[in-house]
């Protein structure tokens, strides 16, 4: 097909800080993540920036999901998995002794590939997160305010104590979105956020994602490499390395500004994947 | 070559008679479910009418169970079997639930397989066993422990009051719940096996605790399938009549004490059909299997009625739920 060659377009966008103007609020270095003896993640170097939309892309298995389930200890659940190396948050060591998994969720939001409403109302399903973390002033507020933000207040505010498992499922998405900030984290993370929907669902996602982020970080993983042009500031491209000893893990092959990245990448092997000649 | 040949049949008619084979016998199958059930219940109104005309629905109301004078009533055996059934799943359900959720959520892997594998055995325990159990352990201990101990703690109340003894209604209670917590469980296990781990994850993802995450999102999500699990668990505990008729000390009369000796309508029907000595009391056991199926038929029906308005989307655990109930209702689209 003629448009896997083509180039990518990369939607203008703000001016982006300069690099000395940038705050990092992830800083990892020489991570690696071991699920058993299995290596998926290996010597990753890499600053994820405030109120920035970082993409991570990369062909399947190259660890894009698992670096980014480090980043709120959602790799925590499963029972074989080990870090080595260094993870900080605002410069303090994500992975170091007494800092509390539940905690990191709380600042570092969550969204994920499937829309996965809670089994209640609307509602309820946003103002979940803030009953348990005892944000249970001003509910109503909040949770209106969540909703708006999340670009799906109209949709349903006659209807919010319906079940949300009556929605659409761009519209599930995005209530998956308003729950995740309706706790006010300070990061969210998208884990292929738009693979199960429709165009104009995922295009009404990537919008949402603009107005985001004014107030928060994001981080995006996603095989769409038009939705990383599209949607991100900064692009880091995964790639698979086999190593001596035959462990296939994923590796940061390069990380730069979006721009970059897909029109002018500094290595081959992100020129190959971005032009579609491999991956 | 035409058009026409092309489409034309090539396959040899045994071939063909595969579609009406498969429709005739699946819905034959059916039918047979159906029939079955119907046969049943007239039998049973055809022999329960000798009862029926002496006594009416009085019957339903009176107490007495008098073979010498010929008078039968079945109310103190709907009190003790809606008595020992509602405790016994009363105690049951949180057990069960607290099982489901240790091997579905707590318990390392390989604890979980052994341990879910001794639950469902504890279901396939025949039920004269159990009853058996009942006489030579559990009577004994409810005598000479759990009874003097309730009695000293709760005894201003009147339900732990009155003589000690291993056979009675408390005893029969404790049965059926050995017997109702793997079934319960088991189904409620399944229940929350087919929650997706998306939830499950979604939940953790704000920061929730694994208790928070249990009873925010799992325990909603499987709220439906656990009512049917329940009556699942309280249908079966409502029709036990062997273990029930080995424990129960099998007595007419109301009582409101759980040490009392009772019995329930499964237990009569199965303890005294083949000792009937006259016709009438024949008819009036036929009489309590009507009413036993009755009660049966509703509590299957009042939880079908009690899911359905909340069961609408969420598609896979109505494979639970299906497996559970066998119902057809309830088919995932």
């Amino acid at each position: 097909m003629e448009a896997i060659k083509t180039k990518i377009e990369v939607t203008e966008k703000e001016r982006l800080p300069v690099v000395s103007e940038r705050e990092a609020v992830f800083e990892a270095r020489d991570l690696a993540v071991y699920y058993g003896d299995q290596r998926a993640i290996d010597g990753v170097n890499l600053d994820i920036y405030q109120r920035l939309i970082t993409a991570i892309i990369g062909p399947s298995g190259c660890g894009k999901s698992t670096f980014l389930r480090t980043l709120n200890r959602m790799n925590d659940l499963v029972p074989a998995a080990r870090l080595t190396g260094q993870l900080r948050y605002r410069g303090i060591d994500l992975y170091g002794p007494g800092v509390d998994a539940v905690e990191v969720r709380r600042r570092v939001g969550m969204v994920f590939q499937k829309p996965n409403p809670f089994h209640s109302s609307i509602y309820d399903n946003v103002a979940y997160g803030l009953r348990i973390l005892g944000m249970k002033k001003d509910l109503d507020e909040r949770v209106e305010k969540a909703l708006r933000a999340a670009a799906l207040w109209d949709e349903v505010k006659d209807r919010l104590k319906d079940s949300a498992l009556g929605l659409s499922g761009g519209q599930q998405q995005r209530l998956c979105i308003a729950r995740a900030i309706a706790v006010e984290p300070e990061v969210v993370l998208f884990d292929e956020p738009a693979s199960a929907l429709d165009p104009i669902s995922t295009s009404a996602i990537e919008d949402l994602m603009h107005e985001l982020k004014r107030d928060y970080t994001l981080v995006i993983v996603t095989h769409n490499m038009q939705q990383a042009a599209r949607v991100a500031d900064m692009t880091a491209f995964f790639g698979l390395d086999v190593s001596p000893d035959g462990n296939r893990q994923g590796v940061l092959v390069e990380y730069d500004e979006t721009e970059k990245i897909f029109t002018n990448p500094s290595d081959k092997r992100t020129e190959g994947y971005v032009t579609g000649r491999f991956g | 070559m035409d058009k026409k040949s092309v489409l034309e049949r090539t396959r040899g008619r045994l071939d063909r008679i595969g579609d009406p084979a498969l429709k005739a016998i699946t819905f034959a199958a059916a039918a047979l479910a159906v029939t079955v059930l119907g046969l049943i219940a007239f039998e049973l109104v055809r022999g329960s009418r000798l009862a029926f005309h002496r006594f009416g629905l009085g019957f339903v109301t009176s107490q007495t169970w008098d073979a010498i004078h010929n008078q039968f009533g079945a109310l103190s055996l709907i009190f003790g079997t809606a008595v020992t059934s509602i405790l016994a799943i009363a105690i049951a359900t949180p057990l069960a639930i607290a099982i489901a959720l240790f091997l579905t959520e707590l318990a390392p892997k390989p604890v979980r397989a052994l341990l879910g594998a001794l639950v469902e055995m504890l279901a396939a325990i025949p039920s004269v066993i159990l009853g058996l159990w009942g006489i030579l352990v559990l009577g004994p201990f409810v005598q000479n422990q759990l009874e003097p101990f309730l009695n000293s703690t709760l005894g201003f109340l009147p339900f732990f009051r009155g003589p000690h003894s291993g056979t009675g209604i408390l005893t029969a209670i404790l049965i059926l719940t050995i017997m109702v917590v793997p079934i319960v469980a088991s189904v409620t296990r399944e229940l929350f096996a087919t929650v997706p781990p998306e939830l499950r994850e979604g939940a953790l993802a704000l920061g929730a605790t694994r208790w928070e995450m249990v009873r925010g999102v799992l325990l909603p999500a499987a709220r439906p399938g656990i009512f049917a699990a329940v009556a699942l668990g309280f249908g079966r505990a409502v029709g036990e009549a062997m273990a029930v008729l080995m424990v129960i000390g099998s007595q007419i009369g109301i009582h409101l004490s759980l040490f009392a000796h009772s019995d329930t309508l499964a237990a009569r029907i199965a303890g005294q059909y083949n000792g009937s000595s006259t016709n009438l009391q024949t008819s009036s056991l036929v009489y309590l299997a009507t009413i036993l199926l009755v009660i049966s038929l509703a509590v299957n029906i009042g939880a079908q009625l009690l899911i359905k308005p909340i069961d609408r989307r969420p598609r896979r655990r109505r494979i639970a739920l299906d497996r559970a109930f066998e119902a057809q209702g309830l088919s995932a689209d």
